[in-house]
């Protein structure tokens, strides 16, 4: 048996201290592959953005496109449902702000801020009510614009929410008009 | 306690000795593979870009005209660890080629310019088609070839886990390449075929073999000759450098996760060794008032 | 298993946790106070470090799930995706095609551990038993996920593993039908291996919770095997025996990491990176390496039924290893010839694992009958008779005697 000194238990804890440290930093970073290996993958970040040709959408038709694998919007409205969605002030709404990924985060949910950049005919909208993931049916509901069929949420002719349980307005995704005749989406 | 492990590894190490002596015998006409050098072996190993990018070139204006990519898409041209292109040079570049998508909104599939994520194009429709095209023979899939294709090491083995040689495919690939013998024409059996004596899946017709010649015969023409790719950055333009290159390029294609894979490695092992180190002081300190 | 614990709960929320299910002192009676004996020397660490790999094997098994699909048409492909596009996919994979072997690796001097220290023996045959129950469970779990990828390898393999039982009379055709649920490997044969890869590891994980039990209830054999007389003979597992085996686990995924990152392949076969094709069979088709010396065993016997038999008799003669050793002694370290034949044993088995990778042709053949009647006879012949025979060192009266004894001979 030898004697321990006083220097003994100090330098045996920093030792205990280092590898229990050096392990615990092992332990994370084999975490992270495990965790990120969930994240989309390589394919589906490769999908990330689509282009869509909409030559074809006449007035007052609409396309539903996947994006990211859920349904996109794409309407050409008419003169009337345009009029309709810019008679609403933004402060009476429900939901006053834009929800447009395209421009700030607080921008007012004006139809002007709903719709595409100096193209106001058209709207480009993620087809999810915010409420639970449904879809919505489009031309329904009491305001002309979208119904959801799984909780009667009402959104207007801009994909505004004006009645039912969904929090916010539908969201507008980012987007660019590449040509006259071709959105990018994403 | 340290001495006892030791002379248990050695009395091991005696056994893979003494088996070790015994000959080697591997079927006798087993194509001798010539090893090469390589940028990507070795715990260090990388991809040369440049030379990723000539072998590219290869694939596209040779062996694309039978071979597919079926893994590939072109989006991984300009992947992390690849052959580096830029996201714009791999745009233009797939815009090169058609893609069948669809349907469309009447039904229909239609051809469109190729995008960054569709995959490589296949030069046949199935396998049927093509084998109709090659006189039967079906050209293989080149995205795994080079993990694919590999020869017998026998006792290498041994060396191979300490030199860490994993380059069989790209060095049988360079071999087949470079290796065509057409004073042979007798060995290559079948009509249309070649005599490849690094060929490892053909056969070797009776009359051909007294000389205990290796290989076989192989429907695929030498598909390389001098200058039948331009390359604009002064690299020789011979059937040697293509071999190489193209080889490489299969490589990455096959093992597109090298480089990371071998950076990984160097952390990962290096941790290890330190946290092992660690331990190995502290189960000291604990066991020190034990006799054991 | 908890009776070795000394823990008298302190805080109000242990006590009433102790008082309903005594999960805290059958831990600490497991593996905190558990007497251990003091000389357990590396050898011993195995039985930890292959349950290290397991962990890790199902925990990277479980991820490949995630992103694996098991169809003839997609597996292949979904593989591919996985060491393509998936984050990390191809770390996941690679550590997983490897732990295998590893596992393997870690087994094999497991239970080489086992039989040179006698640890079968009385009281311990029913976790050497269990172990080898074990070592089965592990074999069918590995045949069945090297078939997953759906390479070339994969589906010969799997034809050819399946169609040993058809060797059976009688009934052989029926059996290899059921197991393939059509009249080839195919899809549903791919889907069920999938769902059974999926399933034994957690078997597993019960049957070696059964074999720990059972040595813990027997107390561990040690290099002396000699039975520990007093508390001089013992040290509590934790701290001495957890910082051992961890130090011994790190040290063996230092190899496990270089096979992994730098040698990712060279355990695996070229041609499974080439998709099942059931109309080609590659021309040299062999198992993965650790089933080689099985594999030689089957291809000694000239005959079909005779050749399945003997490869499953040398598996099931180890149930049956406790009462073919006569010896009273355990450890070879008192058994002067035993131990040169537990050493000659584990060479033979290393050489008919070679033969197993070498074409059943020519003088191959006939080493591998050599090597298979050595297999055999060392348990046949070679126990019984050794007990008998041999005169055994005279033993230590206590570990804690051999431990000085061995300390003065250094």
């Amino acid at each position: 048996m030898e004697h321990t000194n006083t220097a003994e238990p100090s330098r045996r804890d920093f030792l205990y201290l280092a590898t229990g440290a050096v392990g615990a930093v092992g332990v994370g970073a084999v975490a992270w592959p495990f965790i990120d290996q969930m994240n989309p993958d390589a394919s589906a970040l490769a999908l990330a953005s689509i282009e869509v040709d909409i030559s074809a959408i006449e007035v007052g038709q609409s396309i539903t496109v996947k994006w990211r694998g859920k349904p996109v919007f794409i309407r050409q409205r008419t003169e009337k449902e345009v009029s309709e969605a810019k008679a609403v002030k933004p402060e009476d709404l429900p939901d006053p702000i834009a929800r447009n990924l395209n421009l700030e985060a607080n921008a007012a949910a004006t139809d002007v801020n709903r719709s595409a950049v100096g193209k106001e005919a058209w709207l480009v909208m993620v087809g999810v009510c915010t409420h639970l993931g449904c879809v919505p049916l489009g031309e329904e509901g009491d305001f002309g614009g979208w119904f959801c069929p799984c909780h009667g949420s009402h959104y207007d002719t801009a994909g505004r929410i004006r009645k039912g349980p969904a929090p916010e307005n539908m969201l507008i995704p980012p987007f660019q008009f590449v040509s006259d005749e071709t959105i990018k989406i994403g | 306690m340290t001495f006892k492990l030791f002379k248990t590894a050695g009395i091991a190490a005696l056994a893979c000795g003494v088996l070790a002596g015994s000959p080697a015998l591997a079927s006798g006409d087993a194509p001798h593979i010539d090893e090469q050098s390589w940028s990507f072996s070795g715990p260090f190993g990388q991809y040369d870009k440049a030379q990723l990018q000539r072998g590219f070139k290869i694939y596209q204006e040779v062996c694309s005209s039978c071979h597919s990519m079926h893994y590939l898409s072109f989006r991984n041209l300009a992947e992390e660890g690849g052959p580096g292109f830029s996201v714009d040079e791999v745009k233009a570049l797939a815009a090169e080629y058609e893609v069948t998508d669809g349907p469309n909104s009447d039904g229909e599939m239609f051809e469109r310019p190729a995008k960054p994520f569709d995959r490589f194009p296949s030069p046949f429709a199935n396998v049927e088609e093509a084998k109709v095209s090659n006189g039967g023979a079906y050209p293989p899939d080149l995205s795994l070839i080079a993990k694919a294709r590999g020869t017998g090491r026998g006792w290498k083995i041994l060396s191979d886990v300490f030199t860490q040689y994993q380059e069989g495919g790209p060095d049988y690939i360079y071999n087949l390449l470079t290796g065509y013998k057409e004073e042979f024409p007798a060995c290559a059996g079948e009509q249309d075929n070649y005599y490849n004596p690094k060929f490892i899946g053909g056969s070797l017709p009776a009359e051909c073999n007294g000389g205990h010649l290796t290989g076989g015969g192989i429907a695929m023409a030498p598909p390389l000759s001098d200058e039948i790719v331009e390359y604009t950055d002064g690299t020789p333009m011979t059937v040697d450098q293509y071999a190489r290159d193209v080889s490489a390029f299969l490589m990455w294609t096959a093992e597109p996760k090298l480089e990371q894979r071998k950076r990984m490695g160097l952390g990962v092992l290096s941790f290890l060794v330190i946290f092992a180190s660690l331990l190995y002081f502290s189960k000291r300190k604990i066991w020190k008032n034990v006799d054991h | 298993m908890s009776g070795h614990s000394q823990y008298v709960p302190q805080s109000a929320p242990a006590k009433w946790l102790e008082a309903r299910l005594p999960v805290i002192s059958l831990i600490r009676g497991s593996f905190v106070d558990f007497p251990t004996p003091k000389n357990l020397n590396y050898w011993w660490t195995f039985g930890g470090i292959a349950f290290a790999v397991l962990v890790a094997q199902i925990i990277t098994g479980i991820v490949l799930v995630m992103h694996y699909t098991p169809h003839e048409t997609l597996a292949f492909a979904s593989v591919e995706h996985i060491m393509r596009d998936v984050n990390y996919g191809w770390l996941v994979r690679y550590l997983h095609a490897n732990g295998a072997s590893f596992f393997f690796i870690a087994v094999y001097i497991h239970i080489l551990r086992g039989l040179y220290y006698g640890s079968y023996k009385a009281p311990r045959e029913i976790s050497w038993i269990l172990g080898v129950l074990i070592f089965l469970v592990m074999m069918a779990t590995a045949f069945m996920g090297y078939v997953l990828p759906w390479g070339q390898m994969s589906l010969w393999g799997a034809t050819v593993i399946t169609n040993l039982f058809s060797a059976l009379p009688v009934v052989g055709e029926h059996i290899t039908t059921w197991l393939w649920g059509g009249f080839s490997v195919g899809n549903p044969t791919l889907n069920r291996f999938f769902s059974l890869h999926y399933l034994l590891p957690f078997v597993l994980i019960g049957i070696i919770l059964l074999h720990i039990w059972a040595f813990h209830t027997t107390g561990n054999n040690n290099p002396a095997g000699v039975d520990p007389k007093s508390e001089k003979d013992t040290v509590p597992f934790h701290p001495y025996y957890t910082v051992k085996d961890l130090f011994a686990i790190i040290v063996f995924f230092i190899f496990f990491a270089w096979f992994t990152f730098y040698l990712p392949n060279f355990m695996g076969h070229p041609d499974n990176y080439i998709e099942a094709n059931p109309m080609v069979t590659p021309a040299h088709i062999v198992p993965e390496w650790y089933f080689l010396p099985f594999y030689a065993i089957l291809r000694a016997v000239p005959d079909k039924l005779g050749g399945v038999l003997a490869m499953f008799g040398a598996i099931a003669i180890l149930f049956v290893l406790p009462w073919l050793d006569t010896s009273k002694v355990r450890s070879a370290k008192f058994r002067p010839i035993y131990r040169w034949f537990v050493f000659l044993f584990a060479v033979n088995v290393f050489f008919l694992g070679w033969l197993g990778g070498q074409p059943a042709e020519g003088w191959f053949v006939t080493a591998s009958r050599i090597c298979t009647v050595l297999y055999f006879a060392h348990f046949l012949v070679v126990l019984p008779l050794l007990g008998k025979m041999e005169k055994t060192r005279p033993l230590p009266a206590s570990i804690n005697d051999d431990v000085l004894a061995s300390g003065k001979a250094h």
